[in-house]
């Protein structure tokens, strides 16, 4: 028998080898495709910001290199304010969102309300920033829902009190909308890192040695769980400094912090503005790459004093409170991003309602109906740029991953900076260059070049989240289907995407989620002629009109939350009459 | 493999070249040599691999399968029926593999499981079918193609796993300590069943186990590998 099945092989022999050194070729240059989609369009941006910022701008009739941009820059009235704010926003937003996911995470682990705070953290994720921000300013106003619950029963207060809650001159507002996004974002990248390090048992060890949880957990877990979320509380940092939408609805105007008082020169008629704006590009990315490098100091301090302390051997077995307070604290959290959104849905169905009353008057359809024409568009913009971008975004991802098994890559620390880095450099940074680049090259305006300057931040959490599930699948059913006779590729189609397609759905939920909450790529590489939900929805920040605010952020949170409800709703559908593919793999 | 007929027996006439053979096999990790070995399976047979964790026997099921780990150095030949295999990929050798847990397809019911591992060769829809149920039917399994294989039993699903890979007309199987995760009745069962089964077809066995048990219960030689001295 043995030689018939010689002969076969034989026959099969030059098909199997050319599939082997075909398909490879092309995979083989996913990396890299991938690389150059996500550093080429920052480099060429940071590019595209530097040269103007010295004076060249062909386009602009700047030729020669002068100093003449920052000169502008710094006699600009009221800079120092706005650097100022933009600072202190970014090292209070970070500090105090990683202080607040440590102590929810130290005082939960092991507990009941771990399970609670993750299942809470899907839904508080696929809020765009914009929509929370905007939940929170109808919640915190002087005329908003806090207000109207307490009034005047307990206040006294028949018309809103004339105090500044909203755009207050020292940014408290916005720091408190950045945290309620960012600590569900921390949050989530803790999780992901305790898998890694068997946090379970070293709670455990130190509860045994008559530690309390919460002190236990900060002196056993954190310190080995914070180099692994390094990157992504750099990325909050730098975000926080450099945020537009978030401070356009909840930071003072004037000064405004430093990345919007840039976004406004770029927009202005006057087209002289934009050497002084790419000389504040390049000034916001050196107050970025400061911050990052004096937070790594603190660090270093942190570290040594916090080695000190866990050694001490203290042992604060009495951390009720503390646990009391992580409660309370995430509570907050979650609820003032949730009521906020609850606000949203009731001012866009308001008819009259008046001040201090809880709930309007009447109800009515009107808001929406006179959006209804002018919504469309936009919906159908954010729909179309967010799903090319995330199905670019999966293609590359799964193709990189792929890549590695079928290679035996190993994915190095460099590699996840590299991922992190457009995370980390601020956006203002290097879109504004970038748009001079496709300008360049005769390409902005269009909608390939908003989808690609989706996909420079879709493509780091798509593959982000994709690349655990993919890399902790069990290998052996892959062995076992090549043993049986599958090829590479048809392994990957018939058993290890089927296998995964809950975490890839999820991922590509993520990324349209991320799609649609971009504001700035839209506004500055569309160049005004795309308009998203959320480009609609800040855009109408300063008109003030409640109803149609709430309409338009709404929509901006009902287009992600769509997107995971189909992730979910579509593996459940397909394998409903497989039990073992309801838990992810 | 379209000419041969995938159920019959196979001869055990004593061809010089049949069964699994590996020649001059050394597997070395940074340097160290973590084993030497040269063996022959012949058709039928069970040759059990034991040794303590380290001593390179995943490595060696890992060779013979073509998915070594780069990280290790190999040097050696596989040869499959006097054909050298060495240099195929993994899908192209016909080495099956059973594992302990059974890593049934959870996406696919218990006869999905089954078609992917029939050979594309067999293209008539309802030979196919037939097929599926004969061999469930070989393993007490009749009427289960439709079944959910999260709903089986332990034992079935081991049997399942069995009837999987037989499906896919293997030259030889590979068992990595495939009774260890059953429980002691069943065990026994299941693996008089999985020995019965390669004998009547004629299948080389090489079997990398942790008990003795299973080792004399396979009838075959005994190869103990060592741990490495500075393993230890």
């Amino acid at each position: 028998m043995a030689p018939a099945s010689e002969e076969a092989y034989s026959a099969r022999r030059p098909l199997s080898l050319r599939l082997a050194l075909r398909h490879p070729r092309i995979l083989r240059h996913v990396p890299a495709i991938t690389l150059l989609v996500m550093l080429g369009p920052t480099a060429a941006g940071v590019v595209g910001t530097l040269l103007p910022a010295f004076g060249y701008l062909p386009a602009l009739g700047g030729y020669a290199v002068s100093l003449e941009p920052w000169r502008a820059l710094f006699a600009t009235p009221g800079l120092g304010s706005s650097v100022r704010l933009s600072v202190s926003a970014g090292f209070v937003t970070t500090f105090l969102s990683l202080a607040l996911v440590a102590l929810i995470v130290a005082a939960s682990q092991g507990t009941r309300m771990f399970a609670l705070v993750q299942r809470a953290l899907s839904p508080l994720l696929s809020v765009p920033h914009a929509a929370a921000a905007f939940g929170l300013a109808f919640l915190i106003a002087p005329s908003g829902w806090i207000a109207r619950a307490l009034s005047p029963w307990a206040t006294g207060w028949e018309t809103p009190p004339d105090v500044v809650i909203l755009n207050d001159p020292a940014g408290l507002a916005m720091m408190a909308g950045l945290i309620v996004k960012e600590v569900p974002f921390l949050l989530l990248m803790t999780m992901a890192a305790l898998g890694q390090i068997d946090a379970r048992r070293s709670r455990q060890v130190a509860l045994s040695l008559g530690y309390g949880p919460v002190v236990g957990w900060l002196k056993g877990v954190f310190p080995r769980v914070y180099p692994q979320i390094r990157l992504p509380v750099y990325a909050v940092l730098a975000y926080s400094m450099s945020v537009v939408d978030v401070a356009i609805i909840l930071a003072p105007t004037t000064p405004p912090p430093l990345a919007v008082l840039l976004v406004r020169w770029l927009n202005d008629p006057d087209l002289a503005l934009r050497f002084q704006a790419s000389a504040g590009a390049v000034l916001q990315l050196l107050l970025v790459a400061g911050a990052i490098g004096i937070w790594r100091l603190g660090e270093i301090v942190v570290a040594r004093l916090g080695r000190r302390w866990i050694e001490g051997g203290s042992r604060g077995r009495r951390d009720r409170a503390a646990r009391g307070l992580a409660g309370l604290l995430a509570g907050a959290c979650f609820l003032s991003v949730a009521l906020g959104l609850v606000g949203l849905v009731v001012w866009s169905f308001a008819g009259l309602w008046s001040y201090p009353d809880t709930l309007p008057d009447n109800w009515t359809l009107r808001t929406w109906m006179r959006q209804a024409d002018s919504l469309l568009a936009p919906v159908i913009t954010t729909v179309t740029v967010g799903v090319a971008a995330t199905g670019i975004a999966l293609l590359l991802g799964l193709g990189c991953l792929e890549n590695e098994v079928r290679f035996g890559q190993r994915p190095t620390t460099k590699s996840l900076w590299l991922l992190y880095l457009p995370l980390i450099t601020p956006q203002i940074g290097f879109l504004f260059g970038l748009q001079t680049f496709l300008t360049a090259i005769d390409v902005d305006r269009s909608w390939g070049a908003v989808v690609l300057a989706h996909l420079v931040f879709v493509l780091p959490y798509v593959f982000l989240a994709l690349a655990d599930p993919y890399r902790t699948w069990d290998r052996r059913y892959a062995i076992t289907a090549q043993c049986l006779g599958a090829g590479p590729d048809r392994v990957f189609w018939t058993v290890r995407l089927p296998m995964l397609l809950i975490p890839v759905l999820t991922a590509a939920a993520i990324g349209f989620a991320v799609s649609v909450g971009q504001y700035l790529p839209t506004l500055l590489i569309g160049a005004g002629r795309f308009a998203t939900v959320t480009t609609e929805a800040v855009a109408l920040a300063s008109g003030g009109d409640r109803r149609v605010i709430g309409v338009y952020a709404l929509l901006q949170m009902a287009l992600p939350f769509l997107g995971f409800a189909l992730a979910v709703g579509l593996p459940a559908l397909l394998f409903r009459r497989r039990k073992g593919m309801t838990h992810a793999p | 493999m379209t000419t041969r007929p995938a159920t019959a027996p196979r001869d055990i006439a004593p061809d010089p070249g049949a069964g699994l053979a590996v020649e001059n096999l050394r597997i070395a990790l940074h340097g160290r040599e973590l084993l030497r070995l040269t063996t022959r399976v012949t058709p039928g047979t069970v040759v059990t691999v034991m040794g303590p964790s380290g001593s390179g026997k995943s490595t060696l099921l890992a060779f013979v399968m073509g998915l070594t780990d780069p990280a290790f150095s190999v040097q050696g030949r596989v040869l499959l029926d006097g054909r050298n295999i060495t240099g195929l990929p993994p899908q192209a050798r016909r080495v099956g593999i059973l594992f302990q847990d059974d890593l049934l397809f959870p996406h696919l019911s218990v006869g999905g499981n089954l078609a992917f591992a029939l050979p594309r060769a067999i293209a008539d829809r309802r030979e196919r079918r037939t097929r599926i149920e004969e061999a469930l039917s070989l393993a007490d399994l009749a009427g289960f193609a439709d079944r959910d294989p999260a709903t089986l039993s332990g034992g079935q699903r081991a049997r399942v796993a069995l009837v999987r890979v037989l499906l896919s007309e293997p030259l030889a199987l590979l068992l990595d300590e495939p009774f260890s995760k059953l429980d002691a009745g069943l065990r026994r069962q299941f693996r008089e069943f999985v020995f019965a089964r390669a004998r009547d077809q004629g299948l080389p066995v090489l079997m990398v186990t942790h008990d003795r048990e299973d080792a004399e219960a396979a009838g075959g030689p005994i190869i103990t590998l060592g741990a490495p001295a500075d393993w230890e």
